[in-house]
């Protein structure tokens, strides 16, 4: 088969509707990008997941991050994502106009260096992100913790994938299948999918980010359903390997240690949160924070984030909740399900 | 929910290494991959996080050839 | 007292010159500031006169008797880029190319600027006499007059900000604006996308590469379409927001839809390569040296030739087109221009929203 083939198959399809869950935000960010919904059949619906780490981070969190960039000889580094997400008071963003030093990041790596060219300052890595990025954390770690650094603080708000796609498996059962995040899954391997395949009898398919990738996997899916089979299958095998990463895994079972986590919109999910040791580095991070923004009423994030509403069907969407002024994870990013919608409207 | 793309090694030194992205140089640590100059590293964060085997184009014909009949 | 009265003499050998609040203190430090710098380097026959306004004689650029007074353009900026100097620029070059580049989209015959100095204490003044060299090549290129100016030193560490506005002469019956585009006209742009802002961001987050800023005076292109005559119904240059935000602003002026092809979008490799980096998206980047404009459909393929003819337009392409016109003015909250993606698909490219920061995820 070639693209053109299975972009005329996908336009085609005619068959009952189905629902297709993509997990992971950058996934909804490429399929945003290419464009993917306008080129396949209305029939194939095509749901933004709770894999954004920046939609599900609580409020709580946001204001912990802000009273260190509020210290003196405190500089809070963050990835450019974090700087929007609305606190109790305000986002980052909003809190550099007060006074707050909030500056951006690429790389846990740069938090080192410096860490280490400023001695005089305490630099606090609001540390966020799934199983692709703790690696790189620990891995910073490592490499201060050899150079002795001392003024250099995680307040982690790590989670992991696959107790959050569980939840969704339990509660959700009308989703046919799911595109499953490929870069965590260069980290975490098939296994975890195979045995939620098992599990819950659906298909779950690792993409890469492609559109052509995940044009061939939305194709699987499909073509899986129709077959009535419910496969793990990993078509990223490129980058993706069977076990994983096996140094990334052991890092991470080196420097963390599993915990609830609370996803703003979804509540507390038992162990899917990442919590660094205590090496002297770790500062609580969102370890106990179950506080969030009291969502209005109207909010209904918790149901579109899970794909049990479209963003239009949430009657806050445009109206009290917008890219500018969001309230809820999934505007607050603006690859969040309702950001993108938000953007696709017509008049 | 990760970014991260492929670059070739330049060079190596240490827990380092030199990639290049369509000619932008950027200094990657290399703790959770094992690469030799020339190969192709996904980069996430300033972190590689393992070796890629093909180059995009070859992969992507590759995904595409097993993709059986819908019909 | 010693070290400050050695500053105010300028004695070398003691480190580099550096700006001082004397400098702003408008007594004998900012005379000899204005003489050795300024003045050197920016001197014709009206800054020279020094007086407390420019006086400029009409008839040296329009015959109101001849062709009609046609109107005067004016124009002000603000530049406060951080680093000052970069790869294919600085920011004299930027400032001086910016507002003139501003007049040029509306059709103006650029003729004279003024600049306003704000200095932060500490700034090498070797580093001020680049800048200003800069800005007068820049200045003596683009055949314009600096003719007024203004100086200021606040407290800091090395900052330079510079504000610019500038005058130019747009000759009668000449009328270019983002509210005149039809259904049907071709959208053209002329050249690859995102330079300027690729290489200021490689330099703060220092990222190895050969990206250049792309920063430049457009007359080039623009005259080249005036000079042949075609009915140009608005020009912009891309700046900040990029070109979907100046696109959208003109849909918007325009009461119009439009759709742009991604393919034939012009996109240099390291660019590219820095942006997927950075997880930055082209379509929102800031470029210094490329504009877009919208041109009758018959006269489309005539003004392609003609731009690629000159320098700054060697690459320029028709990216999309003016796919509706909308009766009166249609909802604030209406999707106006329209991307068809590589593979075919459409998304939506509205503006930018907030600040455009580089994503992780």
């Amino acid at each position: 088969m070639d693209t053109a083939a299975v972009i005329e198959n996908l336009k085609n399809y005619d068959g009952p509707e189905l629902k297709l869950m993509e997990v992971c935000g950058t996934h909804t960010a490429s399929i945003f990008k290419s464009g993917i919904r306008s080129m396949i059949s209305p029939a194939i619906k095509l749901i933004s997941g709770p894999g954004c780490p920046v939609c599900v981070t609580p409020a709580a969190y946001i204001d912990k991050c802000a009273g260190y960039a509020m210290k003196k000889d405190h500089i809070l580094l963050t990835f450019g994502d974090m700087m929007k997400v609305p606190g109790t008071d305000g986002s980052l963003s909003d809190l550099k106009g007060r006074g707050a030093s909030a500056e951006l990041m690429y790389s846990p790596f740069e938090a080192v260096e410096r860490a280490a060219a400023h001695p005089e300052t305490m630099f606090v890595v609001a540390a966020v992100g799934f199983e692709t990025t703790a690696p790189a954390y620990a891995l910073a770690i490592e490499d201060a913790k050899v150079r002795g650094i001392k003024n250099l603080k995680f307040v982690t708000a790590l989670k992991t994938v696959i107790p959050a796609l569980s939840l969704i498996c339990e509660n959700q059962p009308d989703i046919d299948g799911f595109i499953c995040p490929g870069h965590v899954s260069v980290i975490i391997g098939i296994r975890p999918y195979e045995r939620l395949a098992a599990k819950y009898k659906k298909p779950f398919v690792i993409a890469g980010f492609e559109a052509e990738h995940i044009l061939a996997v939305i194709y699987d899916i499909v073509r899986q359903t129709k077959k009535g089979e419910a496969r793990a299958k990993n078509l990223y095998g490129n980058a993706v390997r069977e076990q994983g990463n096996i140094k990334a895994l052991d890092i991470i079972k080196k420097h963390f240690e599993e915990g609830p986590a609370m996803w703003r919109g979804l509540g507390i999910i038992d162990r899917s949160g990442l919590y660094l040791k205590n090496e002297g580095y770790f500062d609580g991070g969102s370890r106990g924070l179950d506080a969030d923004i009291k969502l209005p009423g109207e909010c209904r994030c918790k149901d579109v984030i899970v794909g049990r509403i479209n963003p239009d069907e949430c009657p806050m969407f445009s109206k009290g909740c917008r890219p500018d002024a969001p309230w809820g994870p999934c505007m607050v990013s603006g690859e969040g399900a309702c950001g993108i919608w938000y953007r696709n409207r017509k008049a | 929910m990760c970014i991260a793309i492929p670059g070739k090694v330049l060079s190596l030194e240490g827990n380092k290494a030199k990639v290049d992205f369509s000619g932008n140089t950027v200094t990657v640590n290399t703790g959770l991959v094992d690469p030799r100059p020339g190969q192709y590293v996904l980069v996430h964060a300033g972190c590689a996080i393992e070796v890629m085997e093909k180059e995009k184009a070859e992969e992507l014909l590759d995904i595409f050839a097993d993709l059986e009949e819908l019909r | 007292m010693w070290h400050m009265v050695q500053k105010q003499k300028g004695v070398k050998g003691e480190g580099r010159m550096k700006i001082t609040m004397a400098h702003g203190g408008g007594g004998k430090d900012s005379a000899d500031l204005m003489k050795n710098i300024f003045g050197k380097h920016f001197g014709n026959e009206i800054l020279d006169k020094m007086e407390d306004a420019a006086l400029v004689d009409p008839s040296l650029f329009c015959n109101t008797k001849k062709e009609g007074m046609g109107k005067i353009a004016c124009s002000t900026d603000s530049f406060v880029v951080t680093p000052l100097e970069f790869p294919g620029g600085d920011i004299g070059k930027l400032c001086v190319c910016g507002t003139l580049n501003d007049l040029l989209m509306m059709g103006a015959q650029p003729l004279y600027i003024t600049c306003g100095f704000i200095m932060e204490e500490g700034l090498e003044t070797d580093l001020l006499e680049r800048i200003v060299l800069s800005m007068a090549e820049t200045a003596k290129e683009a055949g314009v007059k600096i003719i007024a100016g203004d100086t200021k030193v606040i407290e800091g560490s090395g900052g330079l900000y510079i504000n610019t506005t500038g005058i130019g002469h747009v000759p009668s019956g000449r009328e270019i604006g983002a509210a005149n585009c039809k259904k049907g006209d071709k959208i053209l742009l002329s050249g690859t996308l995102g330079e300027h802002h690729s290489c200021i961001l490689s330099a703060r987050m220092e990222i190895e590469n050969g990206i250049r800023s792309d920063c430049a005076f457009l007359s080039d292109v623009a005259n080249a379409l005036l000079d042949a005559d075609i009915n140009v119904r608005t020009m912009r240059d891309v700046t900040r927001g990029g070109l979907a935000t100046v696109l959208n602003e003109i849909a918007e002026s325009s009461s119009c839809e439009m759709v742009i092809r991604e393919k034939d979008i012009p996109l240099s490799a390291e660019v590219k390569g820095l942006t997927d980096i950075l997880g930055l998206d082209p379509m929102y980047m800031a470029n210094e040296g490329k504009m877009i404009a919208v041109i009758p459909e018959k006269e489309a393929e005539r003004a392609l030739a003609s731009v690629k003819k000159t320098a700054h337009g060697k690459e320029a392409v028709i990216i999309g087109e003016v796919s509706e016109s909308l009766p009166g003015s249609a909802a604030d909250t209406a999707a106006r221009v329209t991307l068809i993606t590589p593979l075919g698909g459409t998304r939506v490219l509205d503006m930018l929203y907030g600040e455009g920061l580089p994503r992780i995820c």
